[in-house]
């Protein structure tokens, strides 16, 4: 199939799609097409959607693509929707999770040192948000177990892997400036 | 030690009381040393250890006044700043004065160790705003009308004719009012079927039934919404097996009666 005809079914599956729509899911409904060319119509159709000034994104999330509203419409979207915002995890969870994002797969005991405090409430808080999982056991002594973020993970901060993560060395602002 | 050079140092009791409540949930000795050294101004590569222990000390004493029950990490570090403090009192050792650049200052882990935790609390600052980015936008279709088409259960002519049957004895229960008998056909019913179906999406099987003077109407509207199913034009839901059966303008999406 011709490129330009692949376009726009791929943006019609996507319009429809619940979660993040993977090159693997389409390669499944185009069985004859390569990756490459399931591949290149996606980058084309996301470069033609995304230069026109619209209201809808799509994005690359968690391995997959996702159409969304653009941001700086959510007041109006959000009084359509008579929705408030979504529950937000607390800065206690989300510097457990900056830890585990950032050092896993990482142990409990691991994380106590780097933040210098007991964690175990935050941990919780994120395996029930299934924004953590269980990835192992540490082959030491007791065999603690091992954390690492989940796909949920990705979703929830719209991230297409983890390599998209600024690095922790640039969060250095102290040690930057007087150093 | 007194409290009193605690609150002097912040803005007055106000601020004080909001330590209080932030400590339960979420800051821990780490924060409490970068806050203290972020107020004073203090270079991180030369800490005033002495300073910084005393200030320290305060703030737990402050804590301890106020009932708070202190977890271990806070008298860890506590333990552990006047230890560093103990160290940089003491004379340099006059034998290692030679190779004074090899040793290490006493400073040196807790500094790191302070960095570090910076770098985690901005790049938790990171993902809060990516959060609050994440929250608002939407996707097609919403989770909701998914989760409705879903539990759509397709009605069968037996669930109908169930239905239809309740309707019947219901209406032979109730006290005649014998009124003249109005003739009503199947044709002049759906286009009150239709009528209705301009103004609502769905509409609920049994409400159609309501009001009918005599048991003819019953049938006739019966006979209608079956004509109705077959031409397409409207189609019939339940959420779930025996329960109300909705009527809804357009084609199914699954299957139907």
């Amino acid at each position: 199939m011709d490129i330009n005809e692949l376009q726009p079914i791929l943006e019609a599956i996507i319009y429809v799609a619940e979660d993040p729509v993977n090159p693997e899911q389409l390669k499944e409904i185009f069985p004859d097409e390569s990756y490459e060319t399931i591949e290149t119509a996606l980058r084309k159709l996301m470069d033609e959607f995304n230069s026109r000034p619209g209201g809808m994104v799509i994005r690359e999330i968690a391995g997959g693509v996702r159409m969304t509203t653009r941001p700086e419409y959510h007041e109006h979207v959000r009084a359509y929707l008579k929705t408030k915002p979504g529950a937000r995890l607390s800065m206690a969870a989300l510097e457990t999770l900056a830890v585990i994002a950032y050092r896993q797969p990482v142990t409990l005991a691991e994380i106590l040192a780097i933040r210098g405090k007991k964690s175990s409430t935050a941990l919780k808080t994120l395996l029930e948000k299934k924004l953590v999982a269980i990835v192992g056991r540490k082959h030491v002594v007791g065999r603690p177990i091992l954390y690492g973020t989940s796909r949920e993970f990705l979703v929830h901060f719209g991230l297409k892997d983890l390599s998209e993560l600024p690095t922790l060395e640039e969060f250095a602002e102290l040690a930057g400036e007087q150093h | 030690m007194t409290t009193e050079g605690v609150p002097a140092s912040e803005t007055g009791a106000g601020d004080s009381l909001t330590l209080t409540l932030r400590l339960e949930g979420f800051e821990g000795p780490l924060d409490l040393l970068l806050h203290l050294i972020k107020r004073e101004e203090i270079d991180i590569w030369n800490i005033p250890i002495a300073q910084i222990t005393e200030q320290y000390l305060q703030y737990l004493q402050v804590m301890k006044d106020l009932n708070i029950n202190l977890a271990g990490e806070w008298l860890v570090m506590a333990a552990t700043l006047i230890y560093i403090k103990s160290r940089m009192l003491l004379p340099p050792d006059p034998a290692g004065a030679a190779q004074e650049e090899l040793v290490e200052d006493p400073r040196t882990e807790l500094v790191y160790q302070l960095l570090e935790h910076q770098k985690f609390k901005n790049a938790a600052q990171m993902l809060y705003t990516r959060q609050e980015v994440e929250n608002a936008v939407w996707n097609n279709p919403p989770r909701e009308v998914m989760e409705e088409a879903r539990e759509v259960v397709a009605v069968t002519l037996f669930g109908l004719l169930r239905a239809f049957h309740e309707i019947v004895k219901r209406f032979e229960e109730r006290p005649v009012l014998q009124v003249d008998q109005e003739e009503i056909s199947i044709e002049e019913k759906i286009a009150d079927i239709r009528r209705l179906l301009l103004v609502r999406d769905t509409i609920l099987f049994s409400s159609f039934f309501t009001e009918a003077p005599a048991k003819q109407h019953l049938i006739a509207t019966f006979l209608a919404i079956l004509e109705l199913v077959r031409l397409r034009e409207i189609w019939l839901y339940q959420k779930a097996n025996f329960q109300e059966i909705h009527i809804s303008k357009g084609k199914p999406s699954g299957e139907t009666a």
